[in-house]
């Protein structure tokens, strides 16, 4: 017997591209001209931010790993543009557009990148640990999976005060095979957390396709089966669709505080990250046709020109002021000034910063 | 004052805790409905319903992870380990969640929560239920770590480590949690980051923590009266945060000192303790460091064995020899 079955698409991926299906869904016609503009524009920030990341990294200003985003937008941007007071949001290391989308600026993101003190790590997180907590997005996260069972512990929280909320917890398909998912997957489901695990397949675990590293009934969210939970695929490369599916799972998590696994397919268009050549493991025709014919801000533009929402000049200018941001993000970043060799033990302990009449512990706590 | 067990004590310290804040939880593997693998928590659900005392699947680094995540929110959770040793498959979200969140979010998120079960050998249950991680997870700065000996400072402790706003994570010892001694009723915390001087000396000073200190008193009984030595026995109580001043301050009245600890000796507290006396009093001693580690292999099972391979008393007092000679 095969280890893997055939993979279970969305309906919607086994045919060309065309007009969504979802664009009249509820969630979406709901939706004014204005929010949709919105919508686009933020797609459109994301792919503008990453790329010009790849020239700051190319210019040698952003060290370490560089994980883009470019070719997921709809996913991060469909999931979030639905979330509330008390929705959370967790991911993995591919975290820049999940920052940018819940309203963090280009610039203290850019920054990070460079490690300078304006970013929103303060230059000690880097490109894989962005952390908004005011605004509900706590990171960030560089170890596969490993975020995975915080996002059931901020679930549980939002459920521990009885607040209407919950937590969108994403992870690749690499995810999938690590123990600490599964751990996750059982809490969420054993104890009814509000949770949505959110998995972002763009069918690369690194450099190893999902049918060298996973076995599986068809799909990845079908695992949710096995814990009884609630599951579905859905179309990455289409926004409405992403927003259709998250709402029916978003109200699962609100009104019945039950948990659920989306598989959202997509695909990411440069490699794994920048330090991968892209050249072993899949074949420059695949992302060709996948940017030819998927692409979800091209998709999405379409769409609203055909609604009449968009214009070519908006479009234009919209992606005119989307790179000029980034540009300018690039500039702060340059000009921000780097941490102080004082900042490196700044922020370990909070009682450390917070020392004051009510501290009561002493003894030496950073060690020379 | 009422005499209760080290058992007591840290249940005592929970339940005061529980009802002063009500963000405060209980989680673990059978610390509920069983009321403790080690009785620790025994009661606890009766007195305050299942929202707030928690039975956990076998699953440490979800539930680990859970806590930690919860404690991003604000929620105070205590977990109980049913050993340390457990915290191994948990290690990413001990260290690397845990012990990082605040530091690569430049400051942006706390993490408090209280990690607590025993971390010690002697129960004759072989090497993977018998590791003492306290060095481990004390090398990684963002954690905090305390090893109580007595209900006293078991109680004390445990306080403050619920009130902390870091990761705490408080290492007790199975053979201790049916020791007795006087416990005040009223509210008390034993601060962190504080050693205690269990016994007064002038002639040797020992270092230690955990059940290491109950070992050395009775080592110190033994070279007071058999050989007239005055022995001070200096309690750590804290890893990390480290009561570097209490140490050299003995070592500077004593001018010798013995370093006693459960760990293996490769990378243990001592090797840190001897640096720190050796950089800041080298000038004080009249003798090299003396040390007792558990004797250097995987925990053994055979019990005879296993009380030969941690220290006892004759050991060190054999050691305590040797360092005044």
């Amino acid at each position: 017997m095969a280890k893997n079955a055939v993979i279970t698409h969305p309906e919607s991926l086994k045919r060309p591209a065309g007009p969504s299906e979802y664009a009249k869904d509820p969630v979406n016609a709901s939706l004014s001209k204005a929010d949709k503009i919105a919508l686009y524009t933020k797609m459109a920030r994301v792919r503008h931010f990453e790329q010009r990341c790849i020239r700051t990294y190319q210019q040698g200003k952003i060290g370490g790993f560089l994980h883009l985003y470019v070719g997921q937008e709809a996913v991060a941007a469909g999931t979030i543009s639905l979330l509330g007071k008390f929705d959370h949001i967790i991911t993995g290391y591919r975290d820049h557009a999940h920052g940018l989308l819940v309203g963090m600026s280009m610039k203290e993101c850019m920054a990070e990148l460079t490690g300078k003190v304006t970013g929103c790590s303060k230059g000690k997180g880097g490109s894989m640990h962005y952390f908004a907590p005011d605004k509900n997005y706590w990171g960030g996260h560089g170890i596969v999976g490993g975020q995975a069972p915080l996002g059931t512990g901020l679930a549980y929280a939002v459920k521990y005060r009885g607040q209407k909320g919950s937590c969108l917890t994403y992870m690749g398909d690499g995810a999938i095979n690590q123990g600490a998912v599964h751990e996750a997957y059982n809490l969420a489901a054993l104890w009814d957390l509000p949770i949505i695990f959110v998995i972002e397949n763009n069918g690369y675990s690194m450099g190893t396709s999902q049918e060298r590293s996973t076995a599986h009934p068809g799909c990845l969210a079908k695992r949710a089966e096995g814990y009884n939970m609630a599951w579905d695929v859905v179309n990455g490369h289409d926004v409405y669709e992403v927003r259709a599916k998250t709402a029916i799972a978003l109200k699962r998590a609100h009104e019945e505080s039950k948990p659920t696994i989306l598989e959202i397919f997509t695909y990411r268009y440069f490699g794994h990250s920048m330090s991968d050549p892209d050249k072993t493991y899949r074949d420059k025709e695949e992302v060709k046709g996948y940017r030819e014919t998927k692409d979800p801000v091209f998709l999405f533009e379409k769409a609203l020109l055909d609604e009449g929402v968009l214009t070519k000049e908006l479009v234009e200018s919209i992606n005119a002021a989307a790179m000029e941001e980034a540009d300018a993000a690039a500039v702060f970043a340059d000009e921000s000034p780097e941490p102080t060799l004082a900042d490196i033990t700044k922020h370990i302990y909070w009682e450390e910063d917070n020392r004051g009449p009510k501290t009561t512990s002493s003894g030496t706590i950073i060690f020379e | 004052m009422a005499v209760i067990s080290y058992r007591e004590a840290l249940r005592a310290a929970m339940r005061e805790e529980l009802k002063r804040d009500e963000n405060v939880v209980i989680m673990g593997e059978e610390v509920a409905q069983f009321n403790g693998a080690y009785k620790v928590t025994e009661g606890l659900l009766k007195e305050f319903g299942p929202k707030r005392i928690v039975d956990t699947p076998i699953s440490e680094a979800g539930f680990i992870g859970l806590g930690i995540g919860a404690s991003m929110l604000g929620i105070r959770p205590v977990m109980e380990l049913m050993f340390w040793s457990f915290s191994y498959v948990a290690f990413d979200q001990v260290v690397n969640n845990a012990g990082n969140i605040r530091y690569m979010s430049g400051g942006l998120i706390n993490c408090p929560i209280v990690i607590r079960g025993p971390a010690n050998g002697g129960t004759n249950v072989g090497a993977t239920h018998s590791h003492t991680p306290e060095a481990i997870l004390a090398s990684h700065p963002g954690i905090k770590v305390v090893c109580p000996a007595t209900p006293y400072d078991a109680k004390g402790l445990m306080k403050a480590a619920i009130r902390d706003n870091d990761p705490v994570y408080v290492m007790e010892n199975t053979i201790l949690y049916n020791d007795k001694a006087e416990v005040p009723d009223e509210d008390y915390i034993v601060p962190i980051g504080v050693a205690d001087i269990k016994r007064e000396g002038t002639d040797l000073t020992i270092v230690a923590h955990g059940r290491a200190v109950i070992t050395s008193l009775k080592a110190a009984e033994i070279l007071e009266k058999e050989h007239g030595v005055s022995v001070e026995v200096v309690d750590l109580r804290s890893i990390r945060p480290l009561d570097e001043e209490t140490i050299l301050a003995s070592v500077r009245k004593t001018h010798r000192a013995l370093l006693v600890e459960e760990n293996k000796p490769f990378c243990g507290v001592d090797a840190q303790i001897a640096y720190l006396i050796q950089s800041r009093a080298f000038d004080e001693l009249d003798a090299p460091i003396g040390r007792v580690s558990s004797i250097d292999a995987p925990q053994i099972y055979s019990k005879k064995l296993e009380d030969l391979q941690l220290p006892y008393p004759a050991r060190v007092v054999e050691a305590a020899l040797k360092v005044l000679a």
